[in-house]
């Protein structure tokens, strides 16, 4: 009697497909050897919307009777192994309103492994993933992050990854061998991808994670209102209009409290207060409203209302003054421009340091250039994923320049 | 005239096992089936069938005539005009679309056509949600439409098998809705048994509409308006249809056991350890898997429990079910929909069962519940609480007359 309960905490549209062939991959790898099983998205989570967080599921038994056992919930309570296929998913998942700030390995069980696709040390990211009350298992593969599209498909090898680094994390339920089958009937299957499964298997890193280890921020959570406290007709509050920043200037518009969705976010903006123009665009075309408009007429990217989508750096006229950087070299969401107004030296070199990283400044999802998604394919081969290419800061700077 | 799609190449006797959603397996059935005629406009869940189909149809595996409609009116419409000119059609919708459907739902039944529709069964707007609740079906319970619920991929494909064998059967002639729910069936992958063409043929004929066919060899005219000379006839002859349906569902369950070596001796309802049960709880769809859970629960704790999952609504069960269910000595009935202002407020299926029991010999106590609306989780502790209840009605005797809500956050 057994059973093996797997999550992909996976980033919506962006890596749809990708979520849907592991657990699919995991159910049909186990049932080379006799288990049945069932594959399942969180239901809630579709139609998606870019980058939000998602979850798919796979539950395997030696049973029928036990697999039903695991299924009458409507999602699994408790995974033994998490699988996050973006490393920024380590700072937490927030899906809908009411959901608050649910930490990733939140449904890992005591002794369980959270399984992930990252470049980060295991400090860098225990730093982001919330302490947890039971210690488990933190198992990496060195690869960034796969992003596809709606239509099209990151062939790059991840769904075969990490089904290889599960035939190591749970052998009793995959086998290398039901894996390195299961691909290669598979309609998306190659001898080549049943080789990037072994290499996952053999170059799979892991460490134990205690429970004093991690993030100590308490995730904020909700308390959802009872039948008779909701108000009737279907109607809820109207967000209240804003206050001005400070001293009657400025202007921070009141946000949604139960939705602040800010873990859709793979990018945050950089932005250069200094070469600020003040020309509103990135205020105006967020799409998000999460601009602040700060005391001095300039623009502060206010970090629980990001989603990271970009617009304010394809917008800005000012070259390099909004800069788009990956989410994992960022502990927290503090205000920008208040670190600037504090020491505005410090503030410059934090922000070169940031700007400067190319591996950070390398778009998360889309390509800079024609034929660097070639180029990515042939160093993930040799490299077993390591490889990265780097891109050009500032989506625009090439026009900036003209 | 019908399109044939050709028999794939090197077939094979054997059944094949594929893991695909329940919205898969219908597709699967369908090019089973040799599908004629689908028209599609997107809902949720729903979408997904027609997507499968799709798939279906660009891999070349199934030839059909697929009809995108500018609304699930138009949908339903041209699908009926399908079927009268002898094609085999399906068609299908979820939630408010099945709504918006409704008048061509309405005048499908009289004109005797064996529309097989999907309803992945999904909560009536507002608010917008995607979550199941079976109301959407429910409303063309009274207008001769057959409706069945079904629990699992396997039951999916199967019954969309059984589902075109009945609704073409000259005896019946009347449209037949399979529920499959939204989410937990629909999008929920598990391994499926599929067969082969070969067996599928030797237990669906070719859809023979006979005299009714509309063709320039057989001049007819379908539905001229009529006055009440005409029309409580045509409704009499409807009745006598739907009795005939009965009849039907037996033999084509008996027929299919007999090809596919599977499916239920009883059609009507699935019983799990009901035999020596005292409290037997009833539902329709997929409740039945955390009811399942929760009985074995309880059966080791020594609680005799059992559970009914109603697969025929229409036409309803109505003696066996009596029989099945005066055995309990209390009978809880959770519905996976509402009936605001009915009587006791009770759901649907609560009230049907509570006019079949009533010429009864003997009539157990029975509670109505309503749980798991919206996609709401039916967890294992509101059936605990459903099963305490009907076990206080078994030992008083007294059918307890408030309807209980499970799962409301109060």
């Amino acid at each position: 009697m057994a059973a093996l309960i797997c999550e992909v905490v996976y980033r919506g549209i962006f890596q749809k497909n990708l979520a849907a062939r592991i657990t699919r991959g995991i159910v049909l790898s186990a049932r080379k050897s006799g288990r049945w099983g069932i594959a399942f998205g969180r239901y809630g989570d579709s139609p998606q919307r870019n980058g939000i967080p998602a979850k798919d599921f796979a539950i395997v038994a030696d049973t029928k009777e036990e697999l039903e056992q695991n299924m009458a919930r409507y999602e699994p309570k408790h995974v033994d192994v998490t699988i996050a296929v973006d490393d920024t998913l380590s700072k937490g998942v927030e899906s809908w309103a009411w959901y608050g700030l649910q930490p990733i390995n939140r449904l890992t069980v005591p002794d369980g492994t959270l399984l992930m696709t990252s470049l980060q040390s295991y400090d860098s990211l225990l730093q982001d993933i919330h302490k947890k009350d039971a210690p488990y298992k933190l198992a990496l593969i060195r690869a960034k992050a796969s992003f596809s599209g709606l239509w099209v498909y990151r062939e790059d090898h991840t769904e075969v990854r990490i089904l290889g680094a599960l035939a190591k994390i749970a052998p009793s339920f995959l086998t290398l061998q039901g894996v390195g089958e299961a691909i290669r009937e598979s309609e998306w299957g190659s001898d080549l991808k049943v080789d990037s499964a072994k290499k996952a298997y053999e170059r799979l890193e892991s460490r134990d994670v205690t429970m004093t280890e991690g993030n100590a921020e308490i995730p904020y959570s909700f308390e959802m209102p009872k039948w008779w406290e909701m108000r009737e007709g279907v109607t809820i509050p109207a967000i209240p209009v804003g206050k001005p920043k400070e001293a009657g200037k400025g202007y921070v518009p009141e946000r949604n409290p139960y939705f602040k969705k800010f873990t859709t976010r793979t990018m945050r903006p950089v932005v250069n207060f200094d070469t600020c123009v003040k020309c509103t665009l990135c205020w105006i075309q967020c799409p998000d409203s999460c601009f602040d408009v700060m005391p001095d007429g300039t623009y502060d990217a206010n970090m629980e209302a990001c989603c990271g989508c970009g617009v304010c750096e394809a917008v800005c006229p000012v070259e390099n003054c909004i800069t788009m950087v990956n989410e994992s070299v960022f502990d927290d969401n503090a205000s920008q421009w208040e670190m600037w107004r504090k020491d505005k030296q410090t503030y410059q070199a934090w922000m070169a340091e940031k700007i400067g990283d190319k591996n950070a400044t390398v778009r998360s999802h889309g390509f800079r250039f024609r034929g660097q998604y070639e180029k990515e394919l042939e160093k993930n081969f040799e490299g077993g994923g390591a490889e990265i290419t780097a891109g050009i800061p500032g989506e625009n700077a090439q026009h900036k320049e003209g | 005239m019908a399109v044939v799609t050709p028999a794939a190449p090197a077939a094979t006797e054997e059944d094949k096992e594929l893991l695909i959603s329940g919205s898969e397996a219908v597709a699967e059935a369908l090019t089973l089936a040799d599908l004629d005629v689908v028209t599609a406009y997107p809902i949720r869940p729903y979408d997904t069938v027609m997507q499968a189909i799709a798939k279906k149809i660009s891999g070349g595996q199934l030839v059909a005539e697929y009809i995108v409609a500018e609304g699930e009116h138009s949908q339903f419409e041209i699908v009926k005009h399908a079927s009268t000119v002898g094609a085999r059609v399906f068609c299908g919708s979820s939630g408010v679309g099945w709504m918006y459907a409704m008048e061509c739902l309405v005048v499908t039944p009289p004109l005797r056509v064996p529309m097989v529709a999907l309803v992945g069964n999904r909560a009536l707007d507002d608010p917008g949600a995607f979550g199941v609740e079976h109301n959407d079906a429910l409303v063309v319970r009274d207008v001769g439409w057959m409706l069945c619920w079904i629990d699992t991929s396997q039951e999916a494909l199967d019954t969309t098998l059984i589902a075109y064998r009945v609704a073409e059967d000259r005896r019946v002639f009347l449209p037949l809705a399979i529920s499959a729910d939204g989410a937990f069936l629909t999008h929920s992958q598990a391994l499926t048994m599929v067969p082969p063409k070969s067996k599928v043929d030797r237990f669906l004929p070719r859809y023979d509409r006979g005299d009714l066919l509309l063709h320039p060899d057989n001049p007819i005219t379908v539905a001229p308006q009529a006055n009440e000379d005409w029309v409580i006839e045509i409704r009499r002859q409807n009745y006598e249809a739907m009795a005939r349906a009965v009849t039907v569902i037996d033999e084509a369950y008996a027929d299919f056991r007999r090809v596919f070596g599977r499916g239920p001796e009883n059609p009507w309802f699935e019983e799990y350890m009901a035999d020596d049960a005292d409290v037997i709880l009833v539902g329709m769809g997929t409740i039945s898997l955390p009811i399942k859970v929760a009985i074995r629960e309880l059966r080791a704790k020594g609680k005799k429990v059992g559970l009914v999952r109603l697969r025929w609504f229409r036409p309803f069960p109505t003696e066996r079910l009596v029989a099945a269910l005066s055995r309990a000595k209390a009978v809880g009935v959770i519905d996976r929909d509402y009936s605001f202002g009915s009587p006791f407020g009770s759901g649907v299926v609560a009230n049907e069962i509570r006019a079949a029991l009533y010429n009864a010999e003997r009539r157990p106590p029975l509670l109505s519940f309503i749980c798991g609306l919206g996609g709401r989780e039916v967890t294992l502790e509101d059936v605990y609480k459903a099963t305490d209840l009907c076990y206080a009605a078994a030992t008083s005797g007294k059918s307890d007359p408030k309807t209980h809500w499970l799962g409301v956050r109060e």
